[in-house]
């Protein structure tokens, strides 16, 4: 039999992922891919696969697999319980599963995602080179669902024994460095509003974007009634819609947007964006 | 970075020179209205060549391509013909000679994937959006909106004024020939479905 994983239970969003498909921004076609990048790639590392492998982001965990061959996984991102049948194993450490074998992950403590990779990777077919399920555009699988049987690729490296790997742990404020532009000058002292600024993480936060309750941006008079024609706007951009509260773009944003972008986020910053939960006080940091 | 220009021909001959020059380390370029973004993989010198690239462009002429042909088969049977005819002071049937008499170019696309924003409208065509946007338009719909024309790939909520339908698949991206039958430089001719 060929080798695969049945999905046996799932949180409430449970989705493939991979490094996306950059690159299709111009045929309106979002980049998708893990929200915390460095989760996903190194469960990939610990469990011998190339960085780029598929593998499953769970949001709130909550899922079981069952193993239908021998296989390695890894479970990363925030603190969480990870079993295998009865026994609790190491969650950031390579563990090896028997054909049968059922892995059960737990709520994460403190951030949103976790990260599962599998040896071999996930290989569900490609859709513009890449795995990913785009919740915009629905390119790439459907979300997961009990019962689905997931496809493993073949195991093409070893895994990797790193001794102790800490857990990533979700801030209790998070500070976001934004670069200012390219519309800062559509508000009034950019900076200084940005700094004031007091938000939280709103419920209505997802793929798309981290939506931020608090505080309301102000146009500048010259600019208050004007329209911006629909521009190409970046992962990370701090978007700034008519009610003047921020919408920070994640992997699955529109290509283009008809609001003035105030800054972009640091690239180093989002995968803390993916791990943010609803009511996570924020304080957005600008860079000139 | 997002460079802004006067005017879509300028857009488009940035967009263009950009195309040709095939710059090292650019992962997204992404032509809008009055804008060209330009995304580099972090950390290269894509953006420094980028950036020379658009200072030595000629934003008078656009880069010699031959663009692609794409030919839309359309029925003219929309929702909104009679409202798009009376808004110009014209017949159903002159409206419909019109935007299938013209022949059109992809500025950009956005919105939702293989939604191609079309310029080359005739001046009677070009009108305001609805009032009260549906909130579900079927896939295919053709529209208009100010200085575009455009088909829905996929059902959505939508604030154009429809004037027909497409059967034509204008993004699958399972598609070996590319997933989107238009591309930013295309050129489009809607043609009346026998």
């Amino acid at each position: 039999m060929s080798r695969s994983l049945t999905v046996l239970r799932v949180g409430p969003q449970t989705l493939i992922q991979d490094l996306g498909r950059p690159g299709n921004a111009h045929l309106g076609v979002p980049p998708s891919g893990a929200l915390d990048v460095p989760a996903l790639t190194l469960a990939n590392r610990l469990v011998g696969n190339p960085e780029s492998a598929a593998g499953i982001e769970a949001l709130l965990g909550r899922i079981q697999l069952r193993a239908n061959c021998s296989c390695t996984v890894a479970v990363t991102g925030p603190s969480v319980l990870v079993s295998v049948g009865d026994h609790l194993v190491d969650s950031h450490a390579p563990v090896h599963l028997r054909e049968g074998d059922v892995l059960g992950l737990g709520a994460p403590v403190g951030g949103l995602r976790c990260y599962v990779a599998v040896s071999g990777g996930i290989e569900v077919p490609l859709q513009l080179s890449s795995r990913a399920t785009d919740i915009l555009s629905g390119i790439g699988p459907d979300p997961l669902r009990a019962n689905d049987v997931l496809p493993l690729g073949d195991v093409a490296g070893l895994p990797e024994g790193a001794d102790v790997l800490s857990p990533s742990v979700a801030p209790a404020e998070l500070v976001v460095p934004v670069l200012l532009g390219p519309r800062d000058d559509w508000f009034d002292d950019a900076h200084a509003q940005l700094t004031a600024g007091r938000w939280t993480v709103s419920q209505q936060s997802n793929r798309v974007g981290l939506r931020l309750d608090g505080d309301a941006l102000r146009r500048a008079a010259a600019f208050e009634a004007r329209e911006l024609p629909s521009e190409g706007v970046i992962t990370g951009s701090v978007q700034v819609p008519a009610n003047g509260r921020p919408v920070l773009f994640l992997a699955d944003h529109p290509v283009t947007g008809g609001y003035p972008v105030i800054g972009v986020v640091t690239a180093d910053a989002l995968p803390k964006l993916a791990q943010a939960r609803p009511g996570t006080p924020v304080r957005l940091h600008p860079l000139r | 970075m997002l460079v802004e220009l006067d005017s879509l021909a300028e857009v488009e001959a940035l967009h263009g020179a950009l195309l040709v020059a095939d710059v090292p380390d650019v992962v997204e370029l992404v032509p809008a209205a009055t804008t060209v973004l330009i995304a580099v993989r972090p950390g290269s010198d894509g953006l420094a060549r980028a950036r020379a690239v658009v200072e030595a462009a000629d934003l008078s002429h656009p880069p010699d391509r031959a663009p692609r042909q794409v030919r839309l088969p359309i029925s003219y049977d929309g929702p909104d013909l009679e409202l798009v005819a009376s808004t110009a002071g014209i017949s159903v049937d002159e409206v419909v000679a019109l935007h299938s008499g013209a022949e059109y170019t992809v500025a950009f696309c956005g919105f939702a994937p293989g939604f191609g924003y079309l310029v080359g409208l005739p001046e009677p065509l070009r009108q305001a959006r609805l009032e009260n946007p549906r909130t579900r338009v079927p896939a295919g719909s053709v529209g208009i909106a100010g200085e575009f024309t455009g088909a829905y790939p996929t059902a959505s909520p939508g604030g154009w004024r429809l004037i027909g339908r497409t059967t034509a698949i204008l993004f699958d991206p399972k598609r070996s020939s590319g997933p989107a039958l238009l591309t930013p430089g295309d050129h489009v001719r809607f043609e009346v479905a026998s």
